[in-house]
């Protein structure tokens, strides 16, 4: 498999010559070059992320003071917030698409899109994706979807307002609810052009990990980004085309008259003649990808976070096996998983007790990961870049997040916490903001690759950092409390329920921690563009890193390697090792030994 | 209060504010290519804000249970809901736990090992033996939750007949609650969407002897300590009957009937008397005696004084007034529900009057 790789990157470097000059159009709109799409993706993520970020300001402003007007209700929602007060359908909108854009358009295709792009062929050592072409064409699907999505906000009724779950009959019937109109049937095609999008995009970074890796680049040599991007990969060939399938069936329900989620309903005065269909049948066609996408969320930015924390702590990740197996037992059990959203929908209890087995189970490899993390950075020399204040702070959200899905994946305790603020505290911990941090990370760390050389600025980094780290555990910490408490999500106002009065102060305290740590982001966001035009060139390899990327050539060029493509003779987590006498490095002076090195002979050979 | 929080927010906010501001000046002075990579003092910086971060979450911590630990709810009014609790509680203190111990060692690692230049790492790639370790503990602590928590779901959901449950259906639909009892014979008439007409709101077949005695009411009550069976139907799209202070909750679907079972054992008297509840109910009345001063201001009318009742709250989002659908429940001894029930027509008589 890795010769013929290499015979292909033999030919491909002998017509390496004749360049033929690009054009604006084919360099920087439909470029089939990894790296221009990696860019375009993330910026796409970026900016569908700032429409997502603010919709939530704007409904925590809503939730902490419902009682007030607000002007800037006015001007972002118009008719629907006259005089500055909201309407409860566009309440509902606003979380329904916050729902949809952050997990979808930013932590799907902005976190994996942007680094399985980039990093694949340049850490696996291969000259651009297995298929430019249909790179593109995942591409182009991906920002048409996004178009059609922000498109939807527009439309007359109001966009899809059923929750980013969208359970019919509420998102099959108009008359239930008015965003269940036209802005339901854009947010259906979207995800539609979506799934399309994702699915290209997964085969092409499957075909590439197993077929175009460098000689010597074997699968246990791997980075654990690329372990963490190619099980993702697999995981969404696997249950995005189940997504696809309800997503039709809810079309036709819609449209053409079927009864796949729909039976029995008199709503707006009338019989529906739908008969025989069932709304739990959809929640499970949704949980099959749903469950499977929360991974698709966080593996990427576990690899990350993993690459970051070695090369950071100038140590090899603690347990390379024990990763890559945990990787694999995850994307396993998360495929069996789905029930657990389901604890109370009326299926059979006996599903919830085998539900409750396999979630708990899922607790194992993720307790390995996380004590492997901890022992990662246990007596390294840790350099505290911004990517790695952010690896950190994952792996603290994600032990945070996760200690409390013991309690949601447990059936018995969830009758009570479900769909309550509990949930929600509980999974931006986890896999929100663990996968944000994941994505920031991957940004810092990489953005020396996708820019030329270019750094971000590190006292922005660290402001950016530490307002956010704080911000988020004071949004999400009270939060437990407000679910603890019984409250219900997606409510408007909670001031029909007395009962809930105590609770105003606590909202209030999360809205303003909201609002300083979104305002945290524009100080990102100013980085970040400035950094692509006026941020300081560094070196070649700033973060004395192992893995091949580094040794690609600063300037963008098609085939990253100017030269032929580097053999890879070791795993990438070489850093600190000791020579034989235990005197010095194995190269002295040098913390860090690149994949590309061969064996020294004062080394020990280990089994990678 | 709040005020209190706005300005501990504001500190907070303040200190970070100016920790960032200290970075930017510490490292200001070089202007080298490798500028913007975390030098020693950066390292150092950044490993002390690691161990203040350590200290705000502990801080946090105990701040939320100092502030809002009594905005919880209050002791479980069922039977199932004490044991409910009781695994609550233990999973908590195994989170907090696990919760403590990992931070302090995450955090505590990042203040201890931060770069220095000249320091070396330890090249530390396996320890079977320590993989293993936490491995099994976690197998051996999550099975005994996990069987802990079966054995509570299987009580809570499996209802046998032999209790001889009383059986009452909770219909929902936008955006109200209807609870139908099954009347002398305890069972429930049947009932479709397409017999829905005028007053026989939930589509009861008139036609069925069964459904007869059926009582349709808009205010649950219950005896205590009996058994009670929930038969839950929707008219129009998901709901989810969610009683809070019973730990009960399952979903109102169209077209299936969805089931959940629990024996209330505190009246509403009795729950408020609980010392919890009363506090609880004089600190709400408190805030909404300071909304009403508010609202007088602008001459709107004050707030009416609150007093515990149980609730049933919709809690799957189901349209516009989702945030609004609500019903009361009042648990009482057998001889003022009977007495109450007796006051309310049945459904023979119901559909008579037509």
């Amino acid at each position: 498999m890795s010769a013929h790789a290499e015979d292909l990157a033999v030919d491909h470097h002998d017509d390496h010559g004749h360049h033929h000059e690009q054009t604006f159009i084919t360099k920087y709109i439909f470029s089939t070059d990894h790296k221009m799409i990696s860019k375009q993706y993330l910026i796409t993520g970026i900016f569908m992320g700032i429409i997502g970020i603010l919709m939530s300001v704007l409904f925590r402003m809503q939730i902490a003071w419902p009682e007030e007007p607000f002007t800037i209700f006015e001007i972002f929602l118009g008719k629907w917030a006259e005089g500055g007060v909201m309407d409860p359908s566009v309440y509902l909108a606003l979380v329904t698409i916050h729902g949809t854009i952050m997990v979808f358009f930013v932590l799907t295709a902005g976190l994996s899109g942007t680094f399985s792009n980039l990093l694949i062929p340049l850490q696996i050592g291969a000259r651009d994706m297995a298929s430019g072409f249909l790179n593109m064409v995942s591409y182009w699907l991906f920002f048409i979807s996004s178009v059609v999505m922000v498109c939807s906000l527009f439309v007359e009724a109001g966009p899809a307002s059923a929750g980013w779950t969208v359970y019919p009959p509420l998102s099959a019937l108009p008359q239930a609810i008015p965003g269940s109109g036209a802005g339901m049937t854009l947010w259906l095609v979207s995800l539609a052009i979506f799934i399309a999008s994702s699915l290209l995009g997964s085969l092409n970074y499957i075909v590439t990990t197993l077929n175009l890796r460098t000689k010597g680049m074997s699968m246990t040599r791997l980075p654990l980004t690329i372990w963490a991007f190619f099980i993702t990969a697999i995981i969404g060939v696997v249950s995005f085309p189940v997504l696809l399938s309800a997503a039709l069936m809810l079309i036709m329900d819609r449209s053409f008259g079927t009864s796949f989620f729909l039976s029995d309903i008199y709503i707006a005065g009338e019989v529906l003649h739908n008969q025989g269909g069932s709304p739990v049948l959809f929640e499970h066609l949704f949980w099959f990808l749903g469950h499977p996408e929360v991974y698709i969320v966080i593996l990427p930015a576990m690899g990350i976070v993993s690459e970051v924390m070695a090369t950071n702590s100038r140590k090899p990740i603690f347990g390379y096996r024990a990763m890559v197996a945990s990787i694999l037992a995850i994307a396993f059990l998360s495929t069996i998983v789905w029930g657990h959203h389901m604890f109370v929908s009326g299926m059979n209890p006996f599903l919830g007790s085998v539900f409750t087995f396999t979630t708990l189970l899922i607790a194992i490899p993720s307790a390995v990961k996380a004590f492997n993390w901890i022992t990662t950075i246990w007596k390294g020399n840790l350099q505290m870049n911004t990517a790695m204040l952010f690896s950190i702070a994952f792996v603290s959200t994600f032990i945070t997040g996760g200690l409390t899905g013991i309690i949601l994946g447990d059936s018995a305790l969830d009758i009570n916490v479900h769909d309550t603020y509990f949930v929600i505290a509980h999974f931006h911990l986890v896999m929100g903001i663990s996968a944000v941090y994941g994505l920031l990370a991957g940004v810092y760390h990489w953005f020396p690759k996708m820019f030329e050389g270019r750094l971000m600025n590190k006292n922005l980094g660290y402001i950016h950092f530490w307002i956010t780290a704080i911000g988020a555990y004071g949004i999400f910490f009270p939060m437990h409390f407000v679910g603890m408490a019984g409250l219900p999500r997606r409510y408007y106002t909670n001031t029909n329920f007395p009962y809930f009065d105590d609770l105003a102060d606590i909202n209030v305290v999360i809205t303003i921690f909201a609002i300083i740590t979104a305002a945290a982001q524009v100080v990102f966001l100013y980085n970040f563009f400035h950094s692509i035009f006026y941020g300081k060139i560094g070196p070649k390899n700033p973060w004395k890193s192992n893995t091949l990327e580094w040794t690609a050539e600063v300037k963008h060029i098609h085939g990253n390697w100017d030269g032929p493509i580097p053999h890879v003779y070791r795993w990438s987590y070489d850093y600190s090792k000791l020579n034989k006498d235990e005197t010095d490095y194995v190269i002295p002076g040098q913390d860090y030994i690149p994949q590309n090195i061969p064996l020294k002979e004062n080394e020990e050979e280990l089994n990678h | 209060m709040t005020a209190f929080l706005v300005v501990l927010v504001i500190i907070l906010f303040g200190v970070a504010v100016w920790q960032m501001t200290k970075i930017f000046e510490m490292s200001k002075t070089k202007q080298t290519d490798t500028g913007e990579i975390a030098s020693d003092k950066d390292n150092k910086v950044n490993g002390y804000l690691m161990v203040m971060f350590l200290v705000f979450l502990y801080a946090l911590a105990i701040i939320c249970f100092w502030k809002w630990g009594d905005v919880l709810l209050p002791k479980a009014g069922s039977e199932h809901g004490s044991q409910i609790d009781n695994l609550m509680l233990i999973s908590m203190i195994l989170i907090f736990f696990v919760g403590i111990l990992t931070h302090w060692l995450l955090f505590g690692f990042a203040f201890k090992y931060r770069g220095e230049k000249g320091k070396k790492a330890v090249f530390y790639a396996d320890n079977d033996k320590l993989e293993f370790i936490w491995t099994i503990i976690p197998v051996v602590v999550l099975a005994g939750l996990i069987i802990y928590g079966l054995f509570t779901w299987t009580d809570i959901m499996n209802v046998s007949e032999e209790d001889d449950p009383l059986v009452v259906e909770l219909y929902a639909y936008q955006f109200d609650w209807r609870a139908r009892y099954g009347g002398d014979d305890n069972t429930l008439g049947e009932a479709n969407v397409r017999l829905i007409e005028g007053v026989n709101q939930l589509g009861v077949d008139g036609s069925d002897p069964n459904a007869q005695d059926d009582i349709v009411v808009n205010e649950l009550h219950l005896p205590v300590g009996r058994k009670v069976l929930f038969k839950m139907r929707s008219q129009d799209v998901l709901h989810s009957a969610y009683m809070p202070h019973f730990r009960a909750q399952m979903n109102c679907v169209p077209g299936m009937i969805t089931q959940f079972a629990f024996t209330p054992t505190i009246t509403t008297e009795e729950m408020r008397q609980d010392e919890a509840v009363v506090d609880k109910v004089k600190r709400i009345n408190e805030i909404r005696r300071e909304n009403s001063k508010e609202l007088a201001k602008k001459g709107e009318a004050p707030l009416e004084p609150y007093e515990f009742d149980y609730l049933l709250l919709c809690n799957k989002i189901c349209g516009i007034n989702h945030y609004n659908m609500q019903m009361k429940i009042i648990v009482e001894s057998q001889e003022d529900y009977e007495a109450w029930l007796a006051e309310q027509p049945n459904m023979a008589e119901v559909l008579k009057d037509q």
